[in-house]
């Protein structure tokens, strides 16, 4: 190998190692302000970490993670910002249960409803925006914000009440999802190579769904013809429309597509974990996997190691929280200091690798005139 | 005389590049000082590298004989050195005051002075003759007013020295002649005035000193009446002057393309182009002639099928195409060359080899059943590069890295390599190198003598003369005049451009 692609795969791990050094810092001091010791702080998190029950737990977590992300960054790369995956996500969740409840099906059939229903309402919701933006113009960033109320605060504060089940329990909400309609979970395929994983922690199906997500992402962004045309929409609209590209169809795709894959994010959820909606139904996936797709610079590979990350620093919570080392909102602290210092450390390498180039080329140059 | 402007070994290198290989300029105060070079010889980069947006590697700049440290346009403006680039940089939905405000609005009391302003803008345009009207909106002007707003913006700011970026490329001959009054008028204001421009008897005309740049080297400097555009021409690309010509007839009577009583309204419901109709046969080309505004835009806009008429039909080929989409007109081989190339026909920050699929995507090399064929789009792109002259160190570079005319040729190579049916290109040459120019007047030549359609839109009246076997001019959204390229000068065309001539059957 030459020295020069050394140095640019020197430079490309450079950004992601910059930033978490920085994150590293600023976190110690804060962690100091508020009177912890950093380095207990750390390694409890990363004792923590190494348990093979914490790892299924980040996994559990990314998961989720991952496919918000996405989600997320099938609008990025049209340059539409989509709030609204959060909505999406819970609305989609929320009637996904409900069928899922609903009826009795073979096991195979039982989920593929499920995962349908999902799709399909987040979809809905997602497309709806789009709808608003081609036809009215309405800002999706608005428009996202306020489907997000209107799923949350309206539709599904009101529909809980309305078909929840009359079993009577104080955290009420619909109606369980019988056994056939269940993910089954991943332990027997981990247990293949490591020691049995203690009860009570199982690693999600849905991850399998998420890994289909991401090569359905990537074969689609990268691969296919539809995929270029979205990207091409994305960089210049008005040079893609007198290509014969048509921008409205496609603002109106990724919206849908967004939604679609928004709509998976509470399976894990709804098929591994909790089998229904309820009051407690995990929020907020939607904004962190706005996070994790800029963290992972709306790329496939990128997302997933972005949502692993955000994946074991929520894990770490738990710990910090038992250990007693630090308080748990250190992690969201964390969260948003490695995304900052990410973007930023992004444009210093970018700058950097420019430089670099010029100077091979100079370089190079040099040598074809002597 | 004093120096304004010396650069003094100025370097500066791109990945793959040295886009300035040790340049030296010197612009004396109340001079106006032309740089010619071929495409990508490191025109503009000298120019943005004097107007502080880029760092040099190397060299000195000097302004009034004492040297200065660059690091953004603010400080350059603090020197009294303004740029009008070569792709406008104006903001369409703000009005022209906002936009010549924008960045250095006068405060009273932290809101905006809009009374001093509109008092100096007034005073600026007025001293040196450059009519705007301050309540327009940038949308609705047209290019030649837009480029005053432009230069207003600089002078508003108190430059002293003005540096302008290809000025006349998107000028026709009128306005060509409007701005070199007023540089002129700037020029005995005591303003010194640095311009690029690649028309060379323009530069003879106007130039006090030019200075000629190849390969990133200053190659010489020298004063326009010791030399003639010949011995220009010959210092920049080391060729012949070329002049288009369009040899033989190859005219067919197969139609490719018939308008027939076309009319676009515009947002107003004006009519923008009104009962138009012709036709373009295989192996013809059919110029289009007129002011900038006149219904030029509209009609290619109605033909490529991003607007959609009012009345009347456009057929390909024998088939309404009047309200097909875009693409599927692009299947059926319509190729188009548009007029704005950074707002129109390229995608900045994509690499190269994806600019060249645009708009042929849906077709071999660039796809392979559902799939986007990445192998087969850069060996098109390479093959383009070499057949166009595209001067760029690969094919994996964003557009926007590479120089205004290579970007010009990069469009053109796609939409001929695509083998089109119609060929419809505004302002093909726009921005292109007199070598270059004579390449692609080639090969659009050897495009038509295969059966190739072509409606050639164009503000350079040689080009139009020389290439067109039918030339149309347009006013006010009619058709005036059909004219035969054989028997006109480009001062007659100009004279049925502004309405001064009237031709016999129209009238
Ligand atoms: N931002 C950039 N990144 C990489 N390369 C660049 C960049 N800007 C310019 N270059 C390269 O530097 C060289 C000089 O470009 P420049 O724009 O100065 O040419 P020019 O003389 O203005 O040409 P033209 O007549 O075509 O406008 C070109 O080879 C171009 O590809
Ligand atoms: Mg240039």
């Amino acid at each position: 190998m030459t020295a020069p692609s050394l140095r640019r795969i020197g430079l490309a791990v450079a950004a992601p190692a910059l930033a978490a050094g920085v994150a590293l810092i600023i976190s110690s001091i804060v962690l100091i302000i508020s009177g912890s010791n950093p380095i207990d702080a750390y390694s409890d998190m990363f004792n923590n970490a190494k348990k093979l029950e914490t790892s299924v737990d980040i996994l559990n977590r990314a998961t989720p993670l991952y496919i918000s992300g996405v989600a997320a960054a099938i609008g990025f790369r049209m340059n539409l910002f989509n709030i609204g995956v959060e909505g999406q996500y819970l609305l989609a969740a929320f009637f996904a249960s409900v069928a899922g409840g609903a009826v009795d099906l073979p096991p195979v059939f039982h989920v593929a409803l499920v995962l349908f229903v999902a799709m399909t309402v987040g979809a809905a919701w997602g497309g709806f925006a789009g709808v608003l933006k081609v036809t009215r113009g309405v800002n999706e960033v608005i428009s996202t914000i306020m489907l997000n109320f209107i799923a949350v605060g309206g539709i599904i504060a009101w529909l809980i009440v309305v078909w929840q089940d009359d079993t009577g329990q104080v955290n009420s909400g619909t109606t369980p999802i019988p056994e056939s309609g269940r993910m089954p979970n991943l332990n027997s395929w981990v247990e293949v190579f490591t020691r049995e994983i203690s009860k009570g922690r199982e690693l999600t199906g849905v991850l399998l769904i998420a890994i289909a997500v991401g090569i359905l992402y990537h074969l689609f962004i990268n691969r296919s013809r539809i995929g270029y045309e979205f990207r091409a929409s994305g960089y210049n609209p008005f040079a893609s429309q007198a290509a014969g590209i048509d921008s409205k169809k496609m603002v109106l795709t990724a919206m849908l597509l967004s939604g679609a894959v928004a709509g998976l994010v509470g399976m894990v959820e709804v098929l591994s974990e909790n089998f229904r909606f309820d009051q407690s139904f995990v929020k907020g996936m939607g904004f962190q996997g706005i996070a994790v797709a800029l963290l992972g610079r709306n790329k496939p590979v990128g997302i997933a190691l972005a949502a692993l990350l955000f994946g074991f620093l929520n894990a770490s919570a738990g710990a910090l929280q038992v250990g007693g080392t630090a308080s748990r909102e250190i992690v969201v602290i964390m969260q948003a200091t490695i995304l900052l210092a990410a973007v930023i450390a992004y444009e210093v390498v970018n700058r950097l690798r420019q430089k670099d180039e010029a100077r091979t080329a100079a370089a190079l140059l040099a040598e074809s005139a002597s | 005389m004093a120096n304004a402007i010396e650069l003094i070994g100025i370097t500066k290198r791109f990945p793959g590049v040295i886009a300035n290989d040790n340049v030296n300029l010197a612009v004396e105060r109340g001079e106006i000082h032309a740089v010619c070079g071929e495409n990508g010889a490191g025109k503009s980069t000298l120019m943005k590298i004097l107007y502080g947006m880029q760092p040099p590697d190397e060299g000195t700049i000097k302004v009034n004989d004492s040297e200065v440290k660059l690091s953004s346009p603010g400080d350059a403006i603090e020197l009294g050195i303004g740029m009008v680039h070569q792709h406008f940089m104006l903001a369409d939905n703000l009005t022209v005051m906002e936009n010549v405000i924008l960045g250095s609005e006068p405060m009273k009391r932290g809101i905006i002075d809009l009374d001093a302003a509109r008092q100096h803008l007034v005073e600026v345009s007025e001293a040196y003759g450059l009519t705007v009207h301050p309540d327009d909106l940038v949308e609705t002007l047209e290019v030649g007013e837009r480029q005053r707003v432009e230069i207003i913006k600089v002078l508003y700011r108190g430059a002293e020295v003005l540096i302008l970026d290809e000025p006349t490329a998107v000028l026709v001959p009128q306005e060509v002649e409007a701005l070199f009054d007023n540089m002129r008028d700037l020029k005995a204001a005591g303003a010194s005035i640095i311009f690029i421009d690649h028309k060379l008897d323009e530069v003879l005309e106007i130039a006090d000193t030019i200075t000629v740049i190849r390969q990133g080297r200053t190659v010489a400097t020298v004063k326009p009446d010791d030399v003639t555009a010949h011995d220009l021409a010959e210092l920049m690309v080391g060729s012949e002057l070329p002049s288009p010509q369009a040899g033989e007839s190859t005219v067919t009577d197969d139609v490719a393309l018939r308008i027939d009583s076309l009319t676009v309204h515009d947002a107003d419901e004006r009519s923008v182009v009104d009962d138009v109709s012709f036709e373009v046969r295989r192996g013809e080309i059919v110029g289009i002639a007129g002011v900038e505004g006149n219904g030029q835009t509209e009609l290619i806009n109605a033909i490529i099928g991003t607007d959609s008429p009012r009345s009347g039909t456009i057929s390909l080929f024998g088939a309404d195409i009047t309200h097909a989409s875009v693409g599927k007109r692009r299947e059926a081989g319509l190729a188009y060359v548009p007029q704005d190339r950074h707002q129109e026909g390229l995608l900045l920050d994509a690499p190269l080899w994806e600019n060249t699929a645009l708009g042929h995507h849906t077709r071999p090399p660039f796809t392979k059943g559902i799939w986007f064929d990445r192998v087969g789009a850069r060996e098109r792109t390479e093959q383009i590069r070499r057949d166009f002259d595209v001067r760029t160190p690969n094919v994996e570079v964003p557009a926007h890295a590479l120089s205004g005319g290579n970007q010009q040729k990069l469009i053109l190579g796609k939409e001929i390599s695509s083998h089109p049916k119609l060929f419809v290109a505004a302002h093909p040459t726009r921005g292109i190198d007199v070598g270059a120019q004579a390449a692609v007047w080639q090969d659009i030549r050897e495009a038509r003598f295969d059966g190739l359609a072509t409606l050639l839109i164009s503000a350079d009246l040689e080009e139009l003369i020389g290439l067109s076997d039918t030339v149309l001019v347009m006013l006010r959204g009619k058709i005036v005049a059909t004219l035969d390229p054989a028997e006109i000068t480009p001062r007659d065309l100009g004279a049925y451009m502004t309405g001064v001539a009237v031709s016999e059957e129209a009238s």
